[in-house]
């Protein structure tokens, strides 16, 4: 940065400040050399994963041959490998699980604990406020030998809702710091009022308040959902058992058993399921994604 | 952190730590009424509020703090046993050349993935909002969702995915060579993973791959939170494109860059998924070997859990280390920088 400051100080252009009205040379280079520079890069990020849907139709033998061919036939072969003989179909269903209930868990958890730490003022709550945000500091690296032993100490080592429990509590932190700031803008009068009316606390959170948030509780469930989806960690060290492993350790192993020898298209195959619901989700929220990571920085 | 692993940590540190100090906007009125400990408050209290810190100290926390024991114990994760070795885990380990190594791999990964990562995402931000005509409002390129939705899109990809991906791409036969043959660069069958001289860079390339985009969405964010006023003041006082972005952008986005620094960073000292998918077994002579994989290694597969959690807490410090120094370099800067304009 300061490299960059200095720079300005010498170079300082004095161009295109007299045309007023039209576009003029420089500004057509300027904006042609962007748009190669840009383009360019959006090759670099396409260009793969065409190679991949392609790839993952194709033969392994057609695979090695040029990596740019395409396939004699198009077919599903490799996708009924993956899913069935490599076991992707049974990974698939562990994930859509362990994401779909950590994600309802987390999402219930994160907006209570969020609307108390918001609203009320319980003993202690700064304390937890404190610990969250050193919980979000951390790295997992730290906890993962311990967190191991506990869950092996009450028995929930391996299996899904051991790992339901852990994703939970590790998404739980940035979920509550979140929702903490929507709860805390929203009305008082609205929450008297509910009270004068009779409702109890927990209807006021379920009838009145939760859904008045319900802007915050869909950006992050997106988010959630994506972090969740791609955990690597905590699956390949607290799941060890094939039975219920999920898509990303999956294909983790699948990918270091065979090395070189690999069935290349099968794995192309696995790749192409894994990212599908992601891919789905993000053309769907796109822009609420992009509109929470720029609302967590235009403030 | 919904969990180190993928790009997400970084996007969720962040808002939440943007978010959460702007809360004090309006007095809490406490609600009115002075609690009363009815039955409906109490077990109001315990599900909201019991229930979820329980979770989070028993499972976050605590394995927090049992690590700093551990990491002083030759606990082996498959006996109950442990005794108490003192400094004994860190000692070995600064005598452990693989672990040394790591160390210094990470070191690299640490200043490298950062600066490129945000260079390239600064500069794309960049040329996205002040590409434009420079005549009238200052305005962005032409199409520039195209290349925001096309290059934010790895951020979604899992992690492990990315790494795969790319390790099938750098394969012998994969598609960077045949890239490379069709414009008349005969690779011979180059393994870009297999060969010390180019694994590390070749990983460290992927990682800027995965995280660009993210970067470069949130840089535009921030620049578009600039006042248009100021960026037409500028325009008026005839600064070019160049010295709006150097002068007027990134003074004003500062706190974005060092923010993003800090993740970043932090990121590259774990690059457990990205190397784990690239290089398992840590490349050719441990010249991509990481700390997170060492550990992960050392506690998982030799079982010495012990010393693995020592790992873990040099990684932390470390991750703490480099926080703080990239805030006292930013602050370096940024007090040169209002020295010299005022």
């Amino acid at each position: 940065m300061s490299l960059d400051t200095r720079a300005a100080v010498t170079v300082g252009r004095k161009t295109n400040d007299v045309h007023i009205t039209k576009s003029t040379t420089s500004d057509k280079v300027v904006g042609g050399v962007s748009h190669v520079v840009l383009a360019l890069w959006s090759l670099v990020v396409i260009l793969p994963l065409v190679w991949t849907i392609i790839g993952s139709f194709k033969t392994t033998k057609e695979i090695f041959k040029s990596p740019f061919g395409l396939p004699a036939q198009w077919n599903f072969d490799n996708y009924v490998t993956a899913w069935v003989g490599n076991n992707f179909g049974g990974m698939f269903l562990n994930t859509v699980i362990v994401v779909g209930f950590s994600l309802f868990f987390v999402m219930l958890l994160g907006a209570m604990c969020a609307y108390v730490l918001a609203r009320f003022e319980v003993p202690g709550s700064r304390v937890v406020y404190y610990l969250m945000l050193a919980g979000l500091t951390f790295p997992v690296f730290l906890a993962i030998v311990p967190l191991f032993g506990i869950l092996q100490n009450i028995g929930l080592l391996g299996t899904l809702p051991g790992l339901i429990v852990v994703y939970v509590a590790y998404a739980l932190p940035f979920t509550v710091f979140f929702l903490y700031s929507f709860f805390k803008s929203l009305s008082y009068e609205i929450q008297e009022a509910a009270y004068l009316d009779g409702a109890s606390e927990w209807r006021t959170f379920f009838q009145v308040m939760l859904p008045m948030a319900k802007p915050g509780l869909a950006a992050i469930a997106i988010m959630n959902f994506l972090g969740l989806w791609n955990q690597f960690l905590l699956p390949i060290a607290l799941n060890p058992n094939k039975d219920n492993y999920v898509l990303s350790q999956g294909m983790a192993s699948f990918a270091s058993s065979a090395g070189y020898s690999l069935d290349f298209g099968a794995m192309f195959a696995a790749v192409i399921i894994t990212i599908i619901p992601v891919l789905i989700i993000y053309i769907l929220f796109q822009r609420q994604l992009q509109g929470s990571v720029s609302q967590g920085t235009s403030k | 952190m919904t969990i180190s692993g993928p790009g997400v940590s970084g996007a969720e540190l962040d808002t939440a730590a943007v978010t959460a100090p702007r809360t004090g906007r309006r007095k809490a009125p406490r609600a009115g009424l002075p609690r009363k400990l009815t039955p409906d408050y109490i077990s109001f209290l315990a599900v909201f509020f019991v229930l979820p810190v329980a979770l989070f100290l028993v499972f976050v926390i605590w394995p927090f703090i049992q690590a700093v024991y551990v990491s002083l114990t030759n606990w082996t994760g498959f006996s109950p046993n442990m005794s108490f070795v003192g400094l004994d885990n860190f000692v070995r380990l600064f005598q452990d050349s693989a672990f040394m190594q790591a160390m210094a791999n990470n070191a690299l990964l640490a200043v490298v993935v950062p600066l490129v990562t945000i260079v390239i995402a600064l500069l794309f931000a960049s040329l996205i909002t002040v590409g434009g005509p420079s005549h009238g409002q200052v305005r962005g390129l032409r199409g520039s969702t195209f290349y925001r939705v096309v290059s934010f899109f790895p951020y979604v990809i899992p992690a492990i995915v990315i790494a795969i991906l790319w390790n099938m791409i750098y394969a012998p036969s994969g598609l960077l060579n045949g890239v490379l043959g069709v414009f008349g660069i005969d690779t011979n069958q180059f393994a870009w993973l297999g060969d010390q001289r180019t694994a590390m860079a070749a990983s460290i390339f992927v990682m800027v791959w995965g995280m660009v985009g993210f970067y470069m969405v949130l840089f535009i964010a921030a620049i578009k939170g600039i006042p248009a006023e100021t960026l037409e003041a500028a325009r008026i006082d005839g600064a070019g494109r160049f010295r709006t972005v150097t002068s007027i952008m990134l003074p004003q986005i500062r706190d974005n860059v060092q923010t993003s620094y800090i993740y970043l960073g932090i990121a590259a000292l774990d690059a457990f998924v990205y190397m784990a998918g690239l290089n398992s077994t840590g490349g050719p002579n441990n010249s991509t070997l990481v700390m997170s994989q060492y550990l992960f290694r050392t506690a998982f597969e030799k079982g010495q859990f012990g010393l693995a959690t020592a790992m873990g807490v040099v990684l932390a410090v470390l991750s703490l280390a480099f926080a703080g120094i990239v805030m006292l370099v930013f602050r370096l800067i940024g007090g040169k920088d209002e020295g010299g304009r005022s």
